[in-house]
């Protein structure tokens, strides 16, 4: 069974006259692949992940979205993420007040509670964090201080990835977290990731270039232009893209 | 002027006019005249109404609907029964309940070198020379909480602490009403810290649940040269209850004074502060918070008046309305001609909830020296949706996003509070706030 299974989604901004911004489009996501979504800046990609993640500033208007055999578009936000659904995002927000720490636990235990598992306790938690955060080059200074609060924004995708590896969702969404990283950093980004890759994990990796799939290997690449994917292929349509650029799908499109 | 025509008296204010008619004689001339003279004032103006600017948004002569019988004294198990505010902060406790200090409840043994401990009711028999100090702080125009208080209060906390004496263990007053009649009390106390002391005091306010009891209590701190004065004050009286508290500052050279006040209780509730920065370089820290709910009304203004150079104020409000609830800021930083380099800021944030609450922001600057820097601001919105999705996103349920971002507002203003034991039993009390939200 397919993990995500997107059919001719249609969504537009809320409100009676609201732009449609996805226009039919249609995605499977099989457990243990990587996909990744490239496309022409305003075509849609940050509005998916957002629709997927559960953000009601959208109104679907038609299309269906299945995740784990459930219809994913009935579920409140929080329930989605402790069905597994996890958006790394593009710009992620300081939330001054709340200490990194409170934030990931309470978010790793609201997760275990609704899962009907027990909440970790706090020597568990302590050292989960501790080794993950190790990994990611975060230290304890930054956790100590509130959500993304000061961090850079290198900092800030990083930190991303530490709650996605704490989590450990079963579907990994991915919007362009290679932007803003330096060349070291992307390495030890790609890695954490990787090192998440599994055979019932999926990925949806959202970037504007080839060099973050030179680290993260996808099965699968997807073209999108304005609200629907245009073209499919395997990771060698990455390098015709980074050779050829996003002409030829405008053109067909317009 | 004379020609002024008295409106018809509320109930209430002919009730207080009753009371009014038998002082207490204890305290020697001076502290008998005061409370001639503040009674003389109530009865020629009476409860404050909107058309009064300082009470604009609390309008008592609508919202104090008569006056309650003086508070009888508590039954000591009753109250040691109600008490629960603050006990666990290594604080030295003492009690006033129904307005009256409770001896059997109260810590006055092995006091610390330098801190002297009366209650005003042994003050006025003639004990202690502190008594001096006691109703010489001025608001400069008419109060009429603060003059009920002067003219009804017979009991209180008299605090000295002596020159350079440095007490690390804090002195909070409880303040607890006991009894099953809704009635009135009123307290009164002094906090004078000597030049170079340190001291924190902290009060509390509670009641028993429903009832619709008053309460009127004002306290005068006089702060000398170099001291550093922490205050940390707790209101929780009933949802019905009506609370109404002065707190007059008067602050000498270099000093350092920091307070911050949490309203969570009483159906309305009205704080009013009087800050007189009297010394050259003092450093001055207001702030506050307030988590209302239901219909409750709470109010806290406060006026400053720099009066001499080179001061520097700082005043930080947060207020989280839900449901219908109201709240209302007010404040006035008055810079003199002779305070150059002031330094002045004063900040209001409110957090709306629920559909119904409203909440007035009056921040205001009056400045006749010309080298200063003062500044305010005030915003009132709701929750960031952003924020909440962020939270939620993560798996975090909508009550618990709202809880963690609640929290995280009103904790900028209590991380102020330097007591570990008490700004502890802050955010204790401002999660079980939370944790009750439906
Ligand atoms: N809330 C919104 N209000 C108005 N327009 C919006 C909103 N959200 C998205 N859009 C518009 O929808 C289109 C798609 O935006 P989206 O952010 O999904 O693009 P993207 O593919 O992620 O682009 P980029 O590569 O620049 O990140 C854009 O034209 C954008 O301006
Ligand atoms: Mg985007």
């Amino acid at each position: 069974m397919a993990l995500l299974d997107i059919d001719n989604l249609h969504a537009r901004i809320g409100g009676d006259h609201g732009k449609e911004i996805l226009k039919g489009l249609s995605l499977t996501v099989n457990p243990g692949e990587v996909h990744a979504i490239m496309g022409p800046n305003g075509s849609g990609k940050s509005t998916l992940s957002y629709i997927l993640a559960g953000k009601d500033d959208y109104e679907v208007t038609d299309g269906a979205v299945t995740f784990d055999g459930e219809n994913l578009l009935d579920m409140e936000i929080d329930e989605r993420a402790a069905k597994g659904v996890f958006l790394a995002f593009q710009y992620p927000i300081e939330v001054p007040g709340v200490a990194t720490m409170t934030f990931l636990r309470a978010a790793l235990n609201a997760q275990r509670k609704k899962r009907g598992e027990a909440e970790v306790s706090t020597p568990d938690f302590l050292r989960l964090v501790k080794e993950r955060a190790g990994h990611l080059g975060i230290n304890q200074d930054m956790l100590r201080r509130g959500v993304n609060v000061g961090f850079s924004g290198g900092e800030k995708k990083r930190a991303e990835i530490l709650q996605m590896a704490i989590l450990q969702p079963k579907l990994c969404i991915l919007d362009e977290t290679d932007s803003g990283l330096d060349i070291d950093a992307l390495k030890v980004v790609s890695e954490g990731v990787n090192a998440l890759r599994s055979p019932d994990r999926a990925m949806i990796v959202i970037t504007h270039y080839q060099r973050l799939l030179n680290h993260i290997v996808p099965d699968f690449v997807h073209v999108m232009n304005k609200g629907r994917i245009v073209r499919s292929g395997g990771k060698e349509l990455a390098l015709e893209l980074e050779a050829n650029g996003y002409a030829e799908y405008q053109q067909d499109a317009a | 002027m004379n020609a002024e025509i008295r409106p018809i008296r509320t109930p209430a204010e002919q009730g207080l006019s009753g009371e009014l008619k038998a002082l207490s004689r204890a305290g020697g001339p001076r502290i008998v005249a005061l409370r001639t003279a503040a009674a003389q004032a109530f009865n020629d103006n009476g409860l404050p109404h909107r058309r009064v600017e300082e009470w604009k948004y609390t309008d008592l002569r609508t919202l104090m609907r008569e006056a309650l019988p003086l508070a009888t004294p508590a039954a000591v198990a009753q109250v040691e029964a109600h008490q629960g505010l603050l006990l666990d902060t290594g604080a030295r406790r003492i009690v006033v309940a129904n307005g009256a200090v409770v001896p059997e409840l109260s810590d006055l043994a092995d006091l610390e070198p330098g801190l002297s401990i009366l209650t005003l009711a042994q003050a006025l028999a003639g004990a202690g020379e502190t008594l001096a100090r006691l109703g010489t702080l001025e608001p400069g125009r008419y109060d009429a909480a603060l003059a009920l208080n002067t003219a009804l209060a017979t009991d209180g906390v008299v605090i000295e602490v002596g020159e350079g004496a440095q007490i690390a263990r804090p002195v909070h007053v409880a303040h607890v009403v006991s009894g099953h009649r809704p009635a009135a009390s009123f307290a009164r106390s002094l906090v004078v810290v000597g030049a170079g002391a340190h001291f924190t005091y902290a009060e509390s306010f509670e009641g028993p649940a429903g009832l619709g009891y008053q309460v009127n209590s004002a306290t005068e701190f006089v702060v000398g040269d170099e001291a550093h004065l922490d205050v940390v004050r707790l209101q929780e009286d009933s949802a019905s209850a009506l609370h109404l508290s002065t707190l007059l500052f008067e602050i000498g050279r270099a000093a350092k004074v920091h307070a911050f006040s949490f309203g969570i209780g009483a159906g309305v509730a009205r704080t009013t502060l009087y800050a007189n920065l009297a010394g050259e370089d003092s450093q001055v820290g207001f702030n506050g918070a307030s988590l209302l709910k239901g219909r409750q009304h709470a109010d806290a203004t406060l006026f400053l008046d720099h009066q001499v150079p080179g001061c520097e104020s700082r005043e930080l409000f947060k207020t989280v309305l839900d449901d219908s609830a109201r709240g209302v800021f007010q404040g006035k930083i008055v810079v003199r001609q002779a305070a150059q380099k002031t330094d002045g800021r004063m900040m209001s944030r409110a957090l709306v909830l629920g559909d119904d609450a409203e909440m007035d922001n009056k921040p205001e600057l009056e400045i006749f020296a010309d080298d200063v820097q003062c500044g305010h601001g005030a915003t009132c919105g709701a929750i960031d949706d952003d924020l909440l999705f962020y939270l939620r996103a993560r798996g975090i349920s909508l009550k618990d996003a709202q809880s963690l971002l609640v929290q995280a507002f009103v904790g900028e203003a209590i991380e102020t509070v330097e007591h570990d034991g008490l700004r502890e039993a802050l955010v204790a009390r401002a999660e079980a706030w939370l944790a009750a939200r439906g």
